[in-house]
């Protein structure tokens, strides 16, 4: 259990900085499991890449030649699930796990120990994934939303298959993601300092709020469908199968529940950072705060309303599809909010424009693109068009990758010297954005078009005209893997040998920012008292960021 | 340093939904669950039980959508039961074991009362019998599994009774488990504070069971 009790709050804790064994073993700060799970999961994303490239590598020629089909679905389904459980969402995790407790004045998370338990689910379940490339029949081949009738198809004809582990995994990943819920609902509603009341919450902390709440309520879901299809899979029950009688649209009702929320379970932080990083760059408060924090929770809700969207060419009645287009449009008008919010906050301001503004200006742009192609996609007749074809590919990773990824960086430039103490290198960062922008939209962008011409997803062979196209995609995708690299060269030069960062380097507002840099064992000397609304930005002659990075 | 209550009080009449008016129409029990800015630190057991109840929100999920898919599969399928197969029946014995299951959740709420009241025998000796009472259960369920006339690759009726009941039934295991733990760790830690979180806890996920089992029970039997 936490000390976090009343004769412990006067008590000054000691400064000690974490040693590097600490982020080996299993420890139960905050902090620590933050930087385990966000060290992790980037180790995981390089992993996704990596898949990635390979698939673009056989993209680039119309014949499949690199590597076989069976391998080329694998590539793709393990590719989408790495980023997906063991990219963004467990990333965003250690994010919330780093920063909640510093947000809102706590010592720590709610329940440390179950804390500890949630992130070392995830490196066993991650390895156990991804070793299924050396399992006899392969990887699980069914894409990461795992279909039956396909998930059913046992190649390898042994108990334990790729698809097998894919559930094992998922469903353990799943578990972490539930432990990893009740934590931070529990912490936000009742840890938070004095003062602290539910309106002067930063927005971070609102979108991991909602965020968790659409875990717990959307995600089992998932889990009870992958139990059956466990069941049907490996001890011949028949609930998904059609030549039994059984049904595989129940499947996608009950996946695509959970996992279309599971978009706002990522990207809700993603905004959340942005509506951080934005005001500290503009020197001006959040435009809009409480709209924003309540836009948060319109998003979360209505989004448990929309899933059908995903099944409109599944035998769908047409009373359904019109609904679900109705419902699935409305998600813009919470978005819209947020979208608009951020604007005026910027265009009322004074903007410097540093690594992490810059991430978080790229981010909002292509978000406003991938959101306007979602509402093209909710549009019935206009899904009907371009459904399994690259459009859906590229609306997809404009939200996925260009606007949450790039929200990740963001954030991770953004509370860099917060969790290190040290400055990054500003040079190599806007290196690394002005690679990544470039790659992505490169990599991404041409794909509307290929969708549009009808290109269809999931296909390791084409038709030789979309050719052209294609090979745009496969540069663009490599510039984008290569952008990497600077990131990771700058990340680490900068922890080992950086210039170090003073406790609040942006000026900005916030509890984590009150603290030393990297915060104490139990975060503040004392637990503050909250008596201001967030985003207090009104002071213009404040000394602009760039001043302290030049000192 | 302000007093914090006042401060507290003063912040809570600026905020523009006035949460403290709000609070006092609230039942204690929802009151307990929304703490205001400045948490309840102090208060281990009712964070915690909080975090439990969120849990079996969650968990009631899980259940929620196995309950969709045996509705939307008996709605959709012709011929529920194959040739040759008759369901699980409505009989004497089940009605029976329902009704065990049922009143263990009573005596359960008793014991845990009882140890409000500091009355640590009386809530052993209660506690105890539910557990009796959820063996007793379990044995009852491992009979009729035998006894019933189709597998669980039996069409869909088989699949959807054995996941069912197994999974409501692994439940039930745990709840058992749990309530022994906690009569065990009773007598080597001694008297149990009034306020014990795993007695707490095991009544609240006691009576999730129950819940479970009744519509598991109108699914499975009645319809």
């Amino acid at each position: 259990m936490t000390n976090n009790s009343i004769e412990d709050m006067g008590r000054a804790s000691e400064s000690e900085k974490p040693n590097w064994r600490d982020y080996l073993g299993f420890s139960k700060d905050h902090k620590v499991i933050g930087v385990q799970y966000m060290v992790t999961t980037f180790i995981f994303f390089l992993f996704g890449g990596l898949l990635a490239m390979i698939i673009r590598g056989e993209l680039v020629t119309p014949e499949s030649n690199l590597v076989d089909r069976s391998l080329y679905n694998g590539l793709f389904t393990l590719h989408g699930t790495v980023m997906i459980f063991l990219w963004i969402i467990p990333f965003m995790a250690g994010l919330a796990n780093y920063l909640v407790p510093l947000m809102i004045g706590a010592r720590d998370m709610a329940f440390p120990l179950l804390n500890a338990i949630a992130f070392w689910i995830i490196p066993p379940a991650g390895i156990l994934l991804l070793s299924s490339f050396l399992l006899p029949g392969g990887p699980a081949q069914a894409g990461w939303w795992s279909y039956p009738p396909i998930s059913l198809q046992n190649l390898s004809d042994k108990l334990v298959n790729g698809q097998f582990i894919w559930i094992l995994s998922v469903i353990l990943l799943g578990i972490s993601s539930i432990l990893g819920g009740i934590n931070f609902i529990t912490t936000i509603v009742w840890m938070r300092a004095p003062g602290m009341t539910f309106f002067r919450m930063p927005i971070f902390v609102w979108t991991v709020l909602s965020a968790q709440m659409l875990q717990l309520f959307c995600l089992p879901s998932l889990t009870g469908a992958l139990i059956l299809l466990f069941f049907d899979l490996s001890f011949g029950t028949n609930f998904f199968k059609s030549s039994q009688n059984g049904d595989p649209i129940i499947y996608q009702h009950l996946f695509w529940f959970y996992s279309h929320p599971a978009v706002y379970v990522m990207a809700l932080p993603a905004f959340g950072i942005f509506s951080e990083i934005l005001p500290a760059f503009s020197r001006n408060p959040l435009f809009g705060y409480r709209s924003v924090a309540i836009a948060s929770f319109g998003i979360a809700i209505v989004s448990t309303f929309v899933w059908v969207h995903h099944m409109f060419t599944s035998a769908t009645p047409d009373w359904m599809r019109i609904l679900f287009m109705a419902s699935s449009m409305l998600v813009a008008i919470p978005t819209g909010v947020k979208v608009f919010a951020w604007t005026a906050t910027v265009w009322n301001g004074r903007l410097h424009l540093l690594t992490p503004v810059l991430f978080a200006l790229g981010g909002v742009v292509m978000f406003i693109f991938g959101g306007v192609t979602g509402v093209m996609l909710s549009s019935v007749p206009f899904d009907i068009h371009v459904n399994n074809t690259y459009f859906v590919v590229g609306h997809f990773h404009y939200v996925v990758h260009n606007t949450i990824t790039m929200a990740i960086f963001a954030a991770i430039y953004f509370w860099f010297p917060k969790i290190t103490g040290k400055m990054y290198a500003e040079g190599w960062g806007k290196v690394h954005f002005l690679l990544t922008f470039i790659g992505a939209n490169l990599t991404f962008f041409p794909m509307h078009a290929l969708g549009l011409q009808g290109m269809l997803r999931r296909v390791s062979s084409y038709d030789p005209r979309y050719q052209g196209w294609n090979v745009i995609v496969s540069v663009g995708a490599f510039l984008l893997g290569m952008a990497t690299l600077p990131f990771i060269a700058n990340m680490i030069s900068s922890l080992l040998q950086g210039s170090k960062a003073s406790d609040n380097p942006w000026h900005a507002t916030g509890l984590e920012w009150k603290t030393s840099s990297p915060p104490p064992k139990e975060n503040f000397e004392e637990i503050p008292v909250v008596n201001e609304p967030p985003y207090h930005y009104n002071d213009r002659s404040e000394p602009t960021p760039e001043a302290v990075i030049q000192e | 340093m302000e007093n914090p209550i006042h401060l507290l009080e003063e912040i809570l009449d600026e905020s523009p939904i006035h949460f403290y008016k709000l609070r006092r129409y609230l039942p204690i029990w929802l009151h307990r669950f929304i703490p205001i800015g400045g948490g309840k630190p102090d208060d281990e057991h009712g964070k915690t039980l909080f975090g439990f109840t969120v849990f079996l929100l969650s968990e009631s999920i899980v259940f929620l959508s196995f309950f969709f898919t045996y509705i939307a599969l008996r709605l959709t399928t012709p011929n529920w039961l194959p040739p040759g197969v008759s369901g699980p029946e409505l009989s004497g014995f089940t009605i029976f074991n329902t009704l065990v299951l049922l009143s263990s959740s009573i005596v359960i709420q008793l014991a845990e009362n009882a140890l409000k009241r500091r009355k640590i025998r009386r809530f052993r000796l209660l506690w105890l019998i539910t557990s009796a009472m959820g063996t007793y259960f379990l044995i009852a369920q491992a009979i009729e599994w035998s006894q019933l006339n189709f597998r669980l690759t039996t069409g869909l009726v088989g699949g959807t009774f054995y996941v069912l009941t197994g999974f409501h039934g692994l439940h039930v295991l745990v709840g058992v488990l749990l309530q022994i733990l906690m009569v065990i760790r009773s007598f080597i830690r001694g008297n149990y504070n009034k306020g014990h979180f795993g007695v707490s806890a095991t009544t609240l996920f006691w009576h999730f069971v129950d819940g479970i089992w009744v519509i598991l029970f109108s699914l499975l039997y009645i319809w």
